[in-house]
């Protein structure tokens, strides 16, 4: 298994290059460095040479991918792309071009992300699993039709209702929490119920529906008729023998999205005031911080692979017939 | 059956429960961790965190919100005399520039201009001002730097600018602000007023190339500002300094008042510059270092930012003087008192209105301003169609306070395009056509309900030129009828359209329409509603209009390029004085051929001799005079449509005293007065928990679950 973590971890570093290489060309097809010094430098009094200056201390006068007037190498090495690419993969990812220290900010921003993501996801994986099992258990009666019909309207609302409702009856209307912010330590949990509660309710309608099909799909089948003829429970078949075949799929969605977990929700944290990762991209790139942006999409590919790489190896564990070579 | 009865037992004990921890504790949906409503606190928000705190940086006002509490320029704005008249802050007296000829020799007050080749202005301090508690002025025992030799090792386990145990503080010196202008130069730091400043302050320039190639050479050096010297700033003695301005430059004065022109001290940059400082984010930039009334003591910006009052503030006292309004307003109640007034004020980051609406409504925040959304709820127009508060803001005792804003939004015609621009009469005429057709007092009405005022011309109300009334009317697109200034008829726009070549539209050459290009960069919903709008306004002369959008980078690109025909643009005042609006029309700063802010590329030579005159003369009818023959210049030529003069609408609840919008002053709270008891007592009463929907959803749970669990036993007992 480690030969083959390797492996993988090793496929990992042409497909960071590739997007890195997509990132930069994309963002620089829509902003030149003259852009980016612009509205570093506000929209008023802006000189020409104050542009050249800002380039200048920011790395951006020299050419974007290849430097013609530079010899060997350094046609290569002198340029936009290398100087800003290089210290990224050993996670070094410099200053954003309001002076801030990025890894810094990432890593004040991962818990607050963190702090949500993670009730989020499994307070929801628990409950969605749960209520699936339940409208298993009572299949083709009432409690299964309104429990599906329960679903299809919960995911026919749109989340940002979910927060704007949550937060006018939780919060103003009945006054029992916080309508927004954010502490650190025991004082915290207050304000991330709300967000949490939201955030799972939001997402009961798609997961509960997505398990129960699953779980549907697993009860015809014969080792259940063999649990079932055994003289097992229901609940005891369910719980023990379908929950259990049924894992690899569950493990296929939520495995794969543990460490973008890290990442956190935009809108989400926006309306909650939550001082997470959600809002970090989306703010450089309204502010044409190619550091930041550079830096987060790098972020992202590497979870999303490492989410694969831990995907395969729960297979393994869940399934004694995968084997991972 | 039982034990259902025993679960609802035991859901009317937590009912029970909980409705005595609602009567034990505080407010269960208070946003403040350690608050205490009866502390003396300004809750406020900020929506953008702000990129710099360094005074030679911050330029934005969601940066000189904070920074103009902290760093302390030598003049300010007085907080209640209205037209806007700077006072002195750190300075003794407000300085009274001198002027040279090209041979050093003095020259009297009212010398020309042209004969004036320097102005020399010297300010002195007040002794014993001393900045904020800091550890980049923290002594040893031997009076050494305790922080000033530090490696990264040492800082490594420093993350805020308080975990260095010890701090220090040392008196305000002419030097430190002769070390600011310097930092304007450095080219690390990217000043945006470097560029104009280099024009005007005497050695600035070379100072900026010295820097630049010093920087060059040596990229991990500490630049040692004191190592260079700047012919343009001196130290007089220690408490007095001179700045040298090339020629004659009245609007100086102005810049005196911004942060821009407000101390650093030395100690602080070689602090900050420390190895390992800048990766925690201890940069001057972050941590700003200030003789204000308050200090930074947490700077959070992605959370929050927190003011608290310096210990060590000179001291300072509430305005006396004021007119009969501010009287009758409360606002002289203070009087004499000292400042500040708030021991803290903490800002929230609150990036969507909503919650920000909803914590303003339940007390959390003492002042909002209105977002469209809860404009209705808050605000409705009297028969006579002035503002005013709606019934349910008046039993919360909030109060709302309107001022215009020292701003201007304009159309703006591209005139050096073949169709509308050039001064020939016939595209003169054209201009003012379309001036007529774009009915801004509609669009005030339906897109700002109401928040804004017709602009007449280039300036704003509340700065010397602006006339008011039917006296002040740009006459090529509005009368004066029956005391009241009225928009001309459709029917005068269509006469001009022909008379400019274009009857019903079309060009009378040719047959062709005429068709008209409008350059923006807005998009969404909001914005086609309003493009639309515009389209509307042209089709009413049959002339069509095409829209193209575009983003930010490429709207500046056609800009400089002078590429756009109408554009859409707005300006908002440095400092209010009529040259800081005028000069976006004055011809040598035009946007094509100078990358200045005449993006309309307007180049009328007398209208520029008279702003060349005009910029140096003090106020007085004399001033006026001029300025009037420049606006009817530009009325007549029109190069803007001129839009409408923005205008804001604030609320502040009733605790909060000693509002007055003041435009130009960035450090007013230390003005603000809260009344903490009755604050606490209104939030108290506002955020009593409400704990009947919680005991309804546990009844709701059980009554979906007991059936459920009903059926499952039935199931269960049949499977047997």
């Amino acid at each position: 298994m480690f030969a083959y973590i390797l492996r993988r971890l090793l496929y990992a570093i042409p497909i960071l290059i590739g997007v890195n290489l997509l990132t930069f060309a994309l963002f620089f097809v829509v902003n030149t460095p003259d852009d980016m010094a612009r509205l570093q430098l506000g929209a008023k009094h802006v000189t020409p040479d104050a542009i050249e200056r800002w380039k200048v201390e920011h790395g951006y006068d020299k050419p974007l991918l290849l430097n013609a007037q530079a010899t060997g190498s350094a046609q290569f090495t002198d340029t936009i792309f290398f100087q800003h690419s290089v210290a990224m993969f050993a996670f070094e990812f410099g200053k954003g071009d309001d002076g801030r220290n990025i890894g810094n900010e990432i890593r004040n921003r991962m818990g607050p992300s963190l702090a949500i993501a993670l009730p989020v996801f499994v307070i929801g994986l628990l409950v969605n699993i749960t209520f699936a099992l339940l409208m298993v258990f009572f299949r083709s009666t009432y409690l299964d039709l309104w429990g599906v019909v329960l679903c299809v309207v919960l995911m026919s609302i749109s989340g940002l209702f979910y927060i704007i409702a949550g937060q006018y009856f939780i919060a103003k209307l009945w006054n029992l929490l916080p309508i927004s912010g954010f502490s650190g330590g025991i004082d915290g949990i207050r304000f991330i119920l709300l967000p949490v509660l939201v955030g799972v309710v939001a997402g009961i309608g798609s997961g509960a529906r997505w398990y129960r099909t699953i779980f549907l799909e697993e009860i015809g089948k014969d080792y259940v008729r063999t649990a079932r003829a055994k003289g097992l429970s229901e609940v005891r078949v369910l719980f023990r023998h379908v929950l259990k075949n049924g894992m690899i799929p569950i493990l296929t969605g939520a495995v794969v999205v543990l460490p973008l977990l890290f990442m956190g929700s935009l809108i989400t944290e926006s309306f909650f005031g939550i001082p997470g990762l959600g809002s970090y991209t989306i703010d450089a790139i309204q502010a044409q911080d190619f550091a930041v942006v550079r830096a987060m999409v790098f972020l992202g590919s590497f979870l999303y692979i490492v989410g694969l790489i831990l995907t395969d190896i729960s297979y393994s564990w869940v399934d004694p017939r995968v084997r991972l070579q | 059956m039982v034990r259902i009865g025993a679960i609802l037992l035991r859901i009317g004990l937590l009912g029970g429960g909980l409705t005595l921890l609602a009567s034990c504790s505080g407010n269960w949906n208070d946003p403040y961790p350690d608050g205490d409503a009866r502390a003396d606190v300004v809750y406020s928000a900020f929506s953008e965190r702000p990129k710099h705190l360094d005074p030679a940086r911050s330029y934005s006002s969601n940066e000189v919100e904070f920074t103009g509490q902290i760093y302390e320029p030598p003049l300010q704005y007085h907080f209640l005399k209205r037209p806007y008249t700077l006072i002195p802050l750190t300075a003794e007296t407000l300085p009274k520039p001198r002027f040279f000829d090209a041979a050093g020799r003095p020259l009297p007050d009212d010398a020309p201009s042209a004969a004036i080749a320097e102005s020399v202005y010297e300010i002195r301090i007040r002794p014993g001002i001393r900045y904020q508690p800091h550890p980049a002025f923290a002594r040893d025992e031997a009076g050494r730097y305790r922080y000033h030799a530090l490696d990264a090792a040492a800082v490594a386990d420093k993350t805020r600018i308080t975990d260095f145990s010890q701090t220090g503080t040392r008196e305000l010196v002419a030097a430190d602000y002769v070390y600011q202008i310097k930092r304007l130069a450095n080219p690390r730091l990217s000043s945006p007023i470097f560029g104009l400043m280099s024009e005007h302050i005497v050695g600035l320039k070379a100072l900026g190339e010295t820097l630049e190639k010093v920087a060059k050479a040596r990229p991990d050096a500490v630049l040692d500002l004191n190592d260079f010297p700047l012919a343009g700033a001196e130290v007089v003695d220690r408490y007095t300094y001179r700045i040298h301005i090339k020629g004659k430059y009245p609007q100086f004065i102005y810049w005196l008042a911004m942060p821009f022109f407000a101390p650093v001290p030395w100690e602080a940059e070689a602090f900050y510059a420390q190895p390992g400082m800048a990766d925690k984010n201890l940069t001057l930039d972050w941590q700003p270092v200030g003789t204000g009334p308050y200090y930074m003591a947490e700077n959070d910006p992605n959370r929050r930012m927190v003011l608290k009052k310096n210990p060590y503030y000179h001291g300072e006292t509430y305005p006396v003087e004021g007119d009969a309004e501010d009287r009758q307003a409360g606002l002289l109640a203070d009087a004499g008192k000292p400042l500040p007034f708030v021991d803290e004020a903490v800002f929230s980051l609150e990036k969507e209105t909503i919650p920000y609406w909803s914590k303003f409504l339940q007390g959390y925040y003492d002042s909002s301003g209105i977002s469209s959304d809860s404009f209705d709820q808050a605000i409705q127009f009297s028969a006579a169609g002035s503002p005013q508060l709606t019934d349910s803001m008046r039993v919360k005792d909030i109060h709302l306070v309107t001022t215009v804003a020292a701003s201007i939004w304009y159309v703006g015609f591209n005139m050096l395009d073949p169709v509308v621009g050039g001064l020939g009469e016939d595209r003169r005429t054209l201009r003012q056509a379309i001036s007529i057709a774009f009915d801004y007092d509609e669009f005030i009405s339906i897109f700002l309900n109401g928040r804004g005022i017709p602009a007449q011309g280039p300036i704003p109300p509340g700065l010397f030129g602006y006339v008011d009334g039917v006296a002040g009317l740009n006459p090529y697109v509005y009368a004066a009828r029956g005391g009241k200034v009225v928009r001309r008829p459709i029917e005068v726009a269509k006469r001009l359209l022909a008379e400019a070549g274009y009857p019903n539209g079309r060009s009378d050459k040719t047959g062709a329409p005429l068709v008209l290009y409008f350059d923006t960069m807005a998009s969404g919903p909001d914005a086609k509603s309003r493009l639309d709008w515009m389209k509307k306004q042209l089709d009413k002369l049959n002339v069509q209009l095409v829209v193209r959008g575009t983003d930010y980078n490429r709207f500046q690109d056609k800009m400089r390029k002078g590429n756009a025909q109408l554009f859409e643009w707005g300006w908002n005042a440095d400092y209010p004085d009529p040259e800081n609006f005028f000069f976006l029309l004055y011809g040598p700063n035009k946007k094509v051929a100078t990358g200045g802010e005449n993006a309309a590329n307007y180049d009328n030579p007398e209208f520029n001799r008279l702003f060349e005159r005009m910029k140096d003369m003090d106020n007085g009818p004399e001033r006026q005079q001029v300025i009037d023959a420049m606006l009817g210049i530009v009325r007549r030529d029109a190069p803007w449509i001129f839009a409408y003069y923005p205008k804001s609408f604030g609320l502040t609840h009733g605790w909060v005293h000693n509002v007055k919008p003041n435009l130009m002053a960035n450090n007013t709270l230390k003005y603000r007065r809260i009344d903490p008891a009755l604050r606490a007592a209104k939030r108290a009463e506002w955020n009593h928990p409400v704990l009947w929907p919680i005991v309804l959803l546990a009844g709701g749970l059980v009554a979906v679950i007991a059936p459920a669990v009903i059926a499952w036993r039935r199931h269960e007992r049949k499977v047997a």
